[in-house]
């Protein structure tokens, strides 16, 4: 059984990773695999669907914090949605949603970025 | 019987491998509904103990795989207490300052956060130095 996967496709110019399982300090590093495979295709708009993440602890916020800037300055962002609540209560006690966008609907984050 | 009189004593002790926190968190996760906690609660002891090895494995061992860490949880008057003891490196708590995520995502910093939210989920956090090669970390939550 696999702990932890990220699977990506493409919405035109928009990369979006599912995320499903545990996210943690063990798992963490096949994330980053992924953003750095992203920036290595220059895809820089993000949507994260957080719909099938059961756990995660500070090693996997940490991830997007330390890929959210090289988006940001290549005209992209990481965007989040899906989150269940007790989910999204650990990136609101840290303070993300002052920094981060975050959506229910995928396509709501889609839409953000497609308005420019 | 009622919560208060089952007393409990359990101990897991695992190596210093991030492959293990699985195995942690379902220890704290199984003992912690046990007692008595609703699954939030129980969900929130299992991310501070994840996070209290996370540091040690980080911290205290530098990702070396051969450290021991301990897990021992009881109850005891309503105070559901997991003592976390490892063997390697002195971690000073005092050290780390509460982190400012708008300071951490302009100096790109990622650390900290985890013991940030271990204050946060529990009642009690406590750093000891029971002997000198011993390390230990308790995390209290009371059974309401």
């Amino acid at each position: 059984m696999a702990e932890f996967d990220v699977g990506k496709h493409g919405v035109g110019p928009i990369s979006i990773l599912n995320v499903k399982g545990y996210l943690d300090a063990h798992t963490a590093p096949e994330l980053e695999n992924a953003f750095n495979s992203l920036i290595n295709d220059k895809q820089y708009k993000v949507v994260v669907n957080f719909r099938d993440l059961k756990y995660i602890s500070s090693a996997g916020l940490g991830v997007f914090m330390a890929y959210v800037e090289t988006m940001r300055e290549n005209n992209g962002d990481i965007k989040f949605c899906g989150l269940k609540d007790d989910v999204f209560n650990i990136f609101d006690l840290l303070g993300f949603p002052l920094l981060y966008e975050f959506y229910k609907e995928e396509k709501e984050a889609i839409d953000k970025f497609n308005q420019g | 019987m009622t919560k208060t009189e089952k007393n409990i004593r359990k101990r897991l002790t695992v190596k210093s491998s991030t492959k293990n926190l699985a195995k942690i968190r379902t220890f704290v996760k199984k003992l912690s509904t046990e007692v008595g906690f609703d699954d939030e609660t129980a969900n929130k002891i299992v991310l501070a103990t994840d996070e209290a090895c996370t540091n040690i494995i980080k911290h205290a061992y530098k990702y070396s795989q051969t450290g021991i860490i301990n897990v021992n949880i009881s109850l005891l008057s309503d105070k559901f207490r997991i003592a976390i003891t490892d063997e390697g490196s002195h971690f000073n708590s005092n050290a780390v300052p509460e982190p400012d995520l708008k300071k951490y995502y302009e100096e790109k910093r990622v650390g900290g956060l985890g013991m940030f939210l271990m204050k946060k989920l529990m009642d009690e956090v406590i750093y000891s130095q029971p002997t000198s090669k011993k390390n230990k970390v308790t995390l209290i939550k009371y059974l309401k």
